[in-house]
């Protein structure tokens, strides 16, 4: 309390020399680098995983339930050179991009019409609600009467797997952007279209993509077991078909095979398409770490 | 950027609000936060609405940029009716988000600019760097609003407003969330820019000093609602400073009208 009666004493000193320590700033040793590399840590859980996998079929040492890592890796490289799989791929991809774009078409309107008017919000809300909850492999029976065999059953229900995911994100997204930018928006003007183009959607974009990346992963899933389902068309048949017919066959290294197809296209899309739209948007502006 | 007198009528003032009556809804209630209030401002005006919290200083504000339809009375700006938000009435607000995350400094200034389709091109990108040199920004230009301290947003928003050289700039409590220091220093550059632009400005505040030292006219309000209590000239202080007699003079006579209200008035 009493703070004068033992005054500390004051100091002034010139800063300790500091050459002993070489640089101020130094590279850390290349291992601790190393350690820090996202890429390479991911890359060795993988490696590990494989090596499980592989050291366990061989124990097992029953291709027929369980191949081999290397046997399954095998059947797929010999079905890349064939070009089998990859029409597979093809064909699923195509069909995919379909859904996909129609779906997010769908949600676009959807939530325009529910950021324009309140029977919009209210349609969007209790469409969501019903929907959302529901399979999209559900309602393949319903397509399959209504559009029979083929693509356009998928697309429709791709469609009901993209649709709600992005826009009840979507909708989320242009609920939370904050108050100051719309009113800066419309003090220069902005209505209508140039308004939700100019202003919401880059505003929102944080959630637009998380809907996006729901949806594609919806999308992806729904189609493959779809697919597994589609047993007529053959020929034209996608990944699913091509698990479902090595299956039928016993083919269980290229069961393998097709699921691992399945897993890497969607880290691609995922650890490449999305990531690369994250770092160059919402990571540049600073709305996402 | 000085007002075009030759647009305005002689003798007609830039903005003239009359008997204006300002009333919105909660979901409960329905709020009277401005009653029968009447201003005018002249070219060249830094015309300072002040008053507690609550009396509805900013709903004033919303109204005269246009976000806010009256329930009674009328604004104009240069004779005609103001029905809308427009770029003839920058704002700036009180947050830090007001810019656009997504578009750099430089970005920012020039988005209103090329949404209005009032300055295209060369011209535009001209004059973005030159209010950007003004406000000391132009180092940085190609950052985006996430790199910049509060201060510098600040600056980056009063930049976009003024760029636009609009007929008034409108200033909802642009210095509150900064710190004392920066704020201090925010308003000698707000002064300095008023002295080699002389643009009209109105600008909200709840801080009596910042009135004081910030305005040439200041309007006072008394809270729920927002009537006027007073209008009082405080032109000349901005160089003399808060150690001043005069100053702490308008001050306390401020701080009297806002605080020793006769009961009376006292309506919540």
């Amino acid at each position: 309390m009493n703070v004068d009666a033992k005054l500390r004493p004051e100091f002034e000193r010139i800063p300790a020399d500091v050459s002993s320590l070489g640089a101020v700033e130094r590279k850390l040793p290349p291992l601790q680098r190393l350690a820090g590399n996202v890429v390479l840590r991911r890359g060795l859980i993988l490696l590990a995983l494989a090596l499980l996998w592989q050291g366990y079929a061989m124990w097992l040492d029953n291709p027929l339930l369980f191949p081999t890592f290397t046997g399954t890796v095998s059947v797929l490289v010999r079905d890349l050179v064939t070009g089998e799989l990859l029409a597979r791929i093809g064909t699923s991809l195509e069909v995919l991009a379909l859904g996909y774009a129609a779906g997010v078409a769908a949600a676009a309107v959807l939530t325009t019409l529910a950021v324009a008017t309140p029977l919009g919000s209210d349609i969007l809300a209790t469409l969501t609600a019903m929907f959302n909850p529901l399979p999209a492999i559900a309602l393949l029976p319903l397509a399959l009467i209504w559009f029979g065999l083929g693509i356009p059953s998928l697309v429709f229900v791709l469609i009901h797997g993209t649709l709600w995911a992005i826009a009840l994100n979507t909708n989320t997204g242009f609920r939370a952007v904050p108050e100051v930018l719309r009113m800066s928006g419309r003090n220069y003007g902005l209505s209508g279209v140039r308004y939700v183009v100019h202003v919401l959607i880059p505003a929102a974009f944080p959630s637009i993509l998380a809907g996006l990346k729901i949806g594609w992963a919806f999308a992806w899933r729904t189609l493959i077991a779809a697919e597994l389902v589609f047993g007529v068309s053959a020929r034209s048949g996608g990944l699913g078909w091509y698990i479902f017919e090595a299956r039928e066959e016993l083919q269980t290294a290229r069961v393998f095979a097709g699921l691992l197809t399945v897993i890497v296209i969607g880290l691609l899309v995922e650890s490449v398409v999305f990531r690369a739209i994250e770092v160059r948007t919402v990571q540049r502006w600073g709305m996402q770490r | 950027m000085a007002v075009d007198a030759a647009m305005a009528q002689p003798g007609d003032p830039l903005l003239e609000v009359r008997g204006l009556t300002l009333q919105y809804k909660t979901p409960d209630h329905l709020v009277t936060a401005i009653w029968r209030v009447h201003l005018t401002v002249e070219a060249g005006d830094r015309f300072v609405i002040l008053g507690p919290s609550g009396c509805g200083k900013s709903t004033l504000l919303k109204a005269i940029g246009g976000f806010m339809p009256p329930v009674e009375g009328s604004i104009a700006l240069r004779g005609r009716a103001v029905t809308r938000p427009g770029p003839d009435r920058m704002m700036v607000f009180q947050e830090f988000e007001q810019l656009m995350p997504w578009k750099t400094v430089l970005g920012n200034v020039l988005f209103p600019m090329h949404a209005t389709g009032r300055f295209r091109g060369r011209d535009a990108q001209d004059r973005a760097r030159a209010i950007l040199e003004k406000v000391q920004l132009a180092h940085a230009a190609d950052a985006y609003p996430h790199m910049l301290s509060g201060g510098m947003k600040m600056r980056v928003a009063i930049a976009r407003a003024m760029a636009m050289e609009p007929d008034i700039l409108l200033m909802d409590e642009p210095f509150a969330a900064l710190d004392a220091l920066t704020r201090r220093r925010m308003q000698e550059e707000l002064l300095g820019l008023w002295d080699q632009l002389n643009f009209t400005v109105m600008f909200v505040t709840h801080s009596i000093e910042e009135a004081v030292l910030v305005g040439s006219r200041i309007l006072v309000l008394s809270p729920h609602p927002g009537r006027v209590r007073a209008e009082l000239n405080s032109d000349g202080f901005r160089h003399r400073g808060a150690d001043d007699p005069a100053f702490s003079q308008l001050a306390r006579r401020i701080h009297g009208l806002l605080f020793d209200a006769p009961a009376a008035e006292e309506v919540v």
